[in-house]
């Protein structure tokens, strides 16, 4: 890493009269001085001026300061981050779908009708849903769509108070914040001890509000990893009073060659493509969230982006299904099962795992067992930094204190989780025999611990605000 | 084994003795058993490689390539080399939200750079770290206002705003309980005299207005921010991001909150995507406003560094009193547009911006010296134009495709052409002789 370059912004690397870009001549005779000065603007724009290797090496530098799939294993819970493979980006950079207006007409794009129909085949085989629309950018916006889904088929029914969604105490905050979007209400299932649904709280759930449910929102295996094994009785339970259930697709990585959401009874569902099927997170983004349904309920689909969602993320989930291939897909939950079962099997000695049993694709440990030594899942999950490894999820989910999710997908070795398991067994060692290394972990990484109270109190969010800021 | 899979038969052994299981299907022993998928999947068999290639290369061949003159808030402009090569730089495209800042400082760097670079490109104070696209931005936008606005629960938009945008915030709309109202249009443009009417009715949280608006005109909004101040409403633009190089900003009009596609940034057209919205706001909404924010701070060590921040206002924290559920983004996107930004500079922007002027005002002067094409309204336009044509516009379109080329978007009584710097004269010449036939 170059850290003379790495600290500075491409603002401050910009030179007056330097230029990373060419264009051909201007030879029009029009000219933007001919539109009427009010309607220009009048302060320039400060953006950087910097010749292309500058630009070239900033970025190639920066990406040195990240951590990717590429990099190392990376168990970050509810993730599911796999490996990327190359030849899915290969396909998706293609020009001959890169170059495609999204209004370009009917006849002239068949090619990627074939990828979206295709893709919609496979991923009703793989769901036992019946209808697939791709419009949903990410897995919130397909959560979204999914609920508008619910709440346009009970409009249609003249269900008007069809208002609440129940969703389990243990879920993923979108879940709430997407059921508010749509002008839903919440209302929580407690989980029981072991960790799943409380039938008997859903029951009185029901009695109380059957009218007014309109869905039940679930991941299944849900946020602790644990396979919700009285789905049957769930499902029953809710369609019973009219509603319909929602499956969220963030787990949906284990059930691939195992059980299918259609089977399981849910009406309604969103994929993660860049979770299941292998799309790179890209920092954050572009995901894609597809939204499946049961026969039915496709012509309730709402409109909510203008045209084929994240195509080129598509092109990638369909390369990886083709890749894999019927015989293939059915190994991958199969495989990414027994890895989070290993792991968790090889370190309850040392970690409070607060729920024995089976897990799915991963599981939480509430913490160090050695609760004495004052080292908390955060001190524990940034050491895990300084030895070369992504940290798991912390703090969520947020039924117990110390939350440390894990997630190995299918694509890691067990020579790989044999070398996180010594070191995760090496920190808690650590944590007795040298807390203070702990705690003031990482050490080897470009930067340390940030203030991140600074960061909130006193936000500073742009180049120019920095220049302005003199604390 | 495959290719994926790093699992030996010996491997399998250990782990499953560990885990205390005789076989992987045992690891599923909770599930009842008559919702298990006992068979074989309808998918064809695993492709080599080769054979996935063929398949994509076959499909790839079925698209027509034509040369771009459409618009409609997705622009054909060029991406410079630079940019996919590095955004396909492994520790960006496989690293997720930077939630682990000592080992994710690239991407909240980059993020910041972003931010800097929209609020300059916008005028506005502030940025996100972007959102899915313009569509959706405005949408986001629109529950803002909403949601800032307490007892307000009107939206006006304009009526000469993209009818796809429309579709959008007509769908939030629905399910938010908002009531959106569209504002009428005079001669191509918004109308004031409407805007103030409804707003004095009340009840207004935002004004949504578009630039260049749909027919490509590049509408004057005198007036328009202070008459929605007066009744306590939000001034929402929704802008082509590209154009802004040389056209006033939403900062310098008064608006309170800017969204808009970011694809014209630079950003393959790709079929409808991925693009990435951006949302800019002023100093004052920013605990208002949805998606991540990254900003500066120190470490432990007194380096300065970058962090996401702000976090209270999202959907992780907010839970049901969340008013957007946004949460992953188009963070590779607005890396694409970060670096295009840093390679073009303002300069680059504005003389990529002038070639697009040019060509389409050379392409709109040859089709009405036609005869057959009239420009449909006499307002200033940037990069596209709405002109009528007294033939039959479906056949002509028709006419285009055949030659090879996208002849615009055919919109109303004629076409909405538009014209990027990627297009040459010979091509405009080209389109011009196969209209004049």
């Amino acid at each position: 890493m170059n850290s003379q370059l790495y600290g500075k912004l491409i603002f401050e690397l910009s030179k007056e009269g330097r230029r990373g870009y060419s264009l051909p001549r201007n030879t029009y005779a029009h000219q933007t001085a001919e539109l009427p000065a009010e309607l220009c603007r009048q302060e320039k724009a400060q953006l950087p001026e910097c010749d292309e290797m500058t630009v070239v090496r900033h970025y190639t530098n920066l990406s040195q300061n990240n951590f990717g799939v590429d990099n190392g294993f990376y168990p970050l819970g509810s993730c599911t981050m796999k490996y990327n493979p190359k030849i899915n980006e290969e396909m998706a950079a293609l020009p001959q779908f890169q170059n495609l207006h999204p209004l370009q007409p009917k006849g002239t794009v068949t090619g990627t009708e074939g990828v979206m129909m295709l893709l919609s085949k496979l991923l009703c085989e793989l769901t036992g849903l019946s209808y697939f629309t791709f419009k949903p950018y990410a897995g919130a916006h397909g959560e979204l769509t999914g609920l508008m889904v619910i709440d346009n088929y009970h409009r249609a029914k003249g269900d008007l108070q069809r208002k609440k969604v129940v969703v389990p105490d243990s879920a993923h905050g979108t879940n709430p914040a997407s059921a508010a979007v749509c002008g839903l209400e919440i209302i929580e299932v407690k989980s029981k001890a072991d960790g799943t649904v409380d039938l008997a709280d859903l029951e009185r759930l029901v009695e109380q509000e059957g009218p007014n449910i309109a869905a039940m929102m679930m991941t299944n295996p849900n946020t602790l990893g644990l396979f919700e094994r009285q789905i049957p009785e769930i499902t029953k339970l809710i369609h019973d009073c009219g509603g319909l259930m929602y499956y969220d697709g963030a787990n949906l990585n284990p059930m691939l060659g195992a059980c299918r959401p259609g089977d399981m009874g849910f009406d309604v569902m969103h994929i993660n493509l860049h979770k299941t099927f292998s799309t790179p997170h890209g920092g954050g983004g572009p995901g894609s969230g597809p939204v499946g349904v049961r026969e039915g309920l496709q012509e309730f689909f709402p409109f909510v982006s203008p045209y084929n969602g994240n195509f080129s993320v598509m092109m990638r989930a369909l390369a990886y299904i083709l890749t894999l291939g019927g015989e293939h897909v059915k190994e991958v939950g199969p495989l990414a099962t027994l890895n989070a079962n290993y792991i968790k099997e090889s370190l309850k000695d040392v970690y409070e795992l607060p729920i024995e049993g089976l897990c799915k694709h991963e599981f939480v440990f509430d913490g160090l067992k050695d609760k004495s030594t004052g080292v908390t899942t955060m001190d524990v999950a940034k050491r895990l930094l300084d030895y070369g490894y992504h940290a798991p999820t912390i703090y969520f989910p947020l039924l117990f204190h110390e939350s440390l999710m894990i997630e190995p997908t299918e694509n890691e070795s067990l020579d790989t989780i044999d070398g996180f398991i010594a070191v995760m067994r090496r920190i808690a060692e650590e944590a007795k025999t040298d807390p203070e290394l702990v705690k003031t972990a990482p050490h080897s990484t470009p930067i340390g611990r940030v203030d991140d109270v600074l960061a909130a109190k006193h936000p500073v969010t742009t180049y120019r605000q920095l220049l302005a800021d003199k604390s | 084994m495959f290719k994926y899979f790093p699992h030996t038969d010996e491997d399998l052994q250990v782990m499953l003795d560990k885990v205390g299981v005789k076989s992987l299907d045992d690891l599923y022993a909770d599930i009842p058993e008559h919702i298990r998928f006992r068979k074989n999947y309808d998918i064809p068999q695993s492709a080599s490689e080769i054979e996935v290639r063929q398949m994509f290369e076959m499909l790839g061949s079925k698209n027509h390539q034509l040369t771009c003159f459409a618009g409609m808030g997705v622009y054909d402009h060029y991406t410079p080399a630079v940019i996919p090569s590095l955004l396909q730089r492994s520790e960006f495209l496989t690293s997720y939200t930077p939630y682990q800042a000592e080992i994710s400082q690239g991407t909240l760097h980059y993020i910041f750079e972003y931010q800097s670079m929209m609020a300059e490109l916008t005028g506005m104070d502030i940025s996100n770290a972007s959102m899915y696209d313009g569509t959706t931005a405005a949408a986001e936008a629109m529950m803002m206002a909403v949601a800032a606005g307490k007892k307000a629960n009107k939206v006006l938009v304009t009526g000469a705003s993209n009818p796809l945008t429309y579709q959008v915030l007509k769908t939030y709309a629905l399910h938010q309980g908002i009531e959106l109202e569209e504002l009428s249009v005079k001669d191509g443009c918004t109308s004031l005299d409407d805007v103030k009417e409804r707003l004095a009715q009340g009840g207004v949280a935002g004004v949504i207005v578009q630039q260049p608006n749909v027919y490509g005109i590049v509408e004057d909004f005198t007036g328009f921010a202070d008459a929605c101040h007066e009744q306590k409403a939000l001034f929402i633009m929704d802008c082509v991001a590209a154009d802004l190089a040389v056209l006033k900003t939403p900062g310098e009009w008064g608006a309170d909150i800017a969204v808009g596609d970011g694809q014209s940034l630079g950003i393959p057209m790709a079929f409808g995507g991925p693009y990435v919205g951006y949302m800019c706001c002023t100093e004052k909404l920013i605990r208002k406003m949805p998606g991540r924010i990254v900003g500066k701070t120190f470490d432990n060590r007194g380096q300065r560094a970058f962090v996401l921040t702000l976090q209270a206002r999202e959907q992780h924290i907010r839970r049901q009193k969340a008013t957007s559920n946004i949460c992953s983004n188009q963070s590779l996107m607005a890396l694409h547009v970060t670096m295009y930004m840093a390679l073009m500079g303002q300069q680059g922007l504005r003389e990529a911006a002038e070639l697009s002027y040019g060509g389409a005002h050379y392409l709109c002067d040859e089709l009405v010296k036609t005869g057959r094409f009239h420009l449909a309204y006499d307002k200033p336009f940037f990069n596209e134009f709405y002109v009528t044509y007294d033939g039959d516009a479906d056949t002509l379109y028709q006419r285009f495709v055949e030659a090879g080329i996208l002849g615009g978007i055919r919109f109303a009584d004629g076409f909405l052409f538009a014209v990027t710097e990627k297009r040459t004269k010979e091509e405009i010449d080209n389109l011009v002789k196969i209209a004049a036939l």
